[in-house]
């Protein structure tokens, strides 16, 4: 599949974003976090900058995007309808709990809950992200449930080492080193789950054929003799994306040491061996690593995905 | 409303393709880009169509393929590939605006291009690359299995059939009912075995393709070899028989 740039910032932005909330929301309904307004305002304003840049840039591959409102009437059967459903539902329960942390300086109590009841539509707002792609039997490679379990995990893991690197950066320690373990946890898990998708995906099990898609296998080996038309098609273009699978090994490794290995070092040495601005430093470097590691992450996502439509174009099993 | 229709249509429009018959001529393709670049869905934009890279959207696609059967055995078959007009369509469901739909009435899925935002998912969701998106328009076009023509009495009645069909010099492509199992084509269907393509998707195809009929071994298998007339009768007419026994000896 085409990897298009807006939908990679989208999916990874939102994943971060609604990560990073549920964590505030968690951390506050523990009494982990200070309700003080401007660190408040700065963490929430990274959550929804994160957010709101992320859906706006998943309206910008779109045809028509001043008709996106229209995307929010087919929830009755249409997940990409039932994802921007539910990211608009869920500014309420995070705007109104801004609200009371940033006016009103109470993040605790029924601000907590209401924070909660954000933080839990936030992940099932990033559930519905990943069931855009894991709904469509056409790509074996996102039609699976480790498409699910990853977007869940990837966001809940950038969010963890963002809120981490944030509350250091405002000082709060105490509540780094009690994310320390959660924050390792979810970068192991991450990996490990990441790893599962690629072998499931590699696993050569084909869903469909040349032969199934021509319904010709009875005649035997099924291979294209002619494509219709003498240069790529649309087609070719958005669901035949060559690059990355020719390079994804590379892609992999990078992906892998940018978004799970580096930033686990790196949290570690800032933790146990470094102090106030070189922590706080190491600890943004470990976050800027996750983040652009799950770009290319996401980027493999997409152009790795192999289309049954290319069962017409020369590919003999998808 | 993207849904599909509640109760399944009971007219299902759609096509038959005899692989047995299609030589590959594009025809059908050609005159499906002509009727429809007028049509409901025009224009069908081209992209650099003189230029050494040219691109545009086409409701109809020929492929040619090749089977090899474990005894060496080879067969080309044209293949032409337009859009099933799925019961289970999935180009439907996933559309978050309602633009994309089936119609009750007789089956046929369309687009409507006035709310389609263009996100493109449903051809993501369509196995079978029946949909290309206009770039220049920036909406999803597919077949609407001439739906401007076939229900057109500005038109003579034999006129009322999907380009494609009307223009297939070979008689290999039908048009008809295929929730009818009375109907020409259904029977045809049932003649023939006629089958779905990518049946493990689910999608519940309406068009149906019929098979290349088998090879005629025994009649076909030893070749004919062009040899001189033989003075055998009936081999050549007789006048020939004669000149050649006499130039023979």
């Amino acid at each position: 599949m085409h990897p298009a740039k807006s939908v990679i910032y989208f999916t990874t932005a939102t994943g971060a974003g609604y990560g990073l909330f549920f964590w505030l929301a968690l951390l506050s309904f523990h009494n982990h976090l200070p309700a003080d307004k401007a660190m408040g305002f700065v963490m929430l304003a990274v959550s929804f900058g994160l957010i709101i840049t992320g859906l706006l840039s998943s309206t910008g591959h779109l045809g028509h995007p001043e008709r996106a409102w229209r995307a929010l009437s087919q929830w009755r059967s249409s997940w990409l309808s039932r994802e921007g459903v539910m990211a608009i539902l869920t500014f309420i329960p995070m705007g109104i709990f801004g609200v009371y942390w940033v006016f009103l300086d109470q993040n605790t109590g029924i601000a907590g809950v209401v924070g909660m009841v954000g933080a839990v539509m936030a992940l099932v707002t990033v559930f519905t992200t990943s069931m855009i792609y894991a709904c469509l039997k056409t790509i074996p490679a996102w039609h699976n449930i480790w498409t699910k379990i990853g977007y869940l995990v990837m966001s809940l893991m950038s969010g963890a080492v963002l809120v981490m690197a944030l509350t250091t950066v405002f000082g709060m320690v105490d509540i780094a080193f009690h994310l320390f373990k959660p924050v390792g946890i979810l970068l192991v898990t991450g990996l490990i789950v990441k790893a599962i998708y690629w072998r499931h995906i590699h696993s050569g099990k084909a869903v469909s054929t040349a032969e199934s898609a021509t319904g010709l296998g009875g005649f035997g080996k099924v291979s294209l003799a002619a494509s219709p038309h003498s240069a790529d098609n649309y087609l070719l273009k958005e669901m035949g994306f060559q690059i990355a699978r020719k390079h994804a090994t590379k892609i992999r490794l990078i992906a892998v040491i940018l978004g799970f290995v580096l930033p686990f070092i790196l949290i570690g040495v800032a933790m146990h061996y470094l102090q106030d601005m070189g922590r706080v430093l190491i600890l943004c470097l470990a976050t800027a690593s996750c983040l652009l590691g799950l770009v290319f992450e996401r980027w493999l996502f997409f152009a790795e995905a192999k289309h049954v439509v290319t069962l017409y174009y020369g590919q003999d099993k998808v | 409303m993207t849904s599909l229709p509640k109760t399944a249509p009971k007219k299902k429009l759609g096509l038959v393709i005899d692989l047995d018959i299609c030589v590959g001529c594009h025809a059908c393709a050609t005159n499906c880009k002509e009727w429809n670049t007028g049509a409901k869905s025009a224009p069908l934009t081209d992209l650099n169509p003189h230029g050494n890279d040219p691109d545009g959207v086409w409701f109809n696609r020929i492929h040619t393929f090749e089977t090899m059967s474990e005894t060496g055995d080879s067969r080309t078959v044209h293949f032409p590939k337009s859009c099933l007009h799925c019961d289970n369509a999935p180009c439907v469901t996933v559309c978050p605006t309602g633009a994309s739909y089936k119609r009750e009435e007789d089956g046929i899925v369309l687009v409507n291009e006035d709310i389609c935002i263009g996100c493109k998912l449903c051809s993501w969701a369509c196995p079978y690359g029946a949909r290309e998106y206009d770039e220049t328009e920036g909406v999803m076009k597919k077949c609407t299995l001439c739906i401007d023509k076939i229900y057109n009495e500005n038109l003579p009645v034999e006129s009322r059939a999907p380009a494609c069909v009307s223009t297939c010099p070979t008689g290999a492509r039908s048009f008809g009912d295929l929730g009818d199992p009375n109907s020409d084509v259904s029977k045809l269907v049932a003649a023939r075995q006629g089958y779905n393509l990518m049946p493990e998707q689910g999608t519940k195809p309406v068009n149906k393709y019929l098979p290349p009929r088998p090879k005629q071994d025994g009649v076909d298998a030893v070749p004919r070899t062009l040899e001189y007339a033989d003075d055998e009768k009936g081999a050549a007419p007789l006048l020939a028989r004669w000149v050649d026994k006499i130039l023979s000896v």
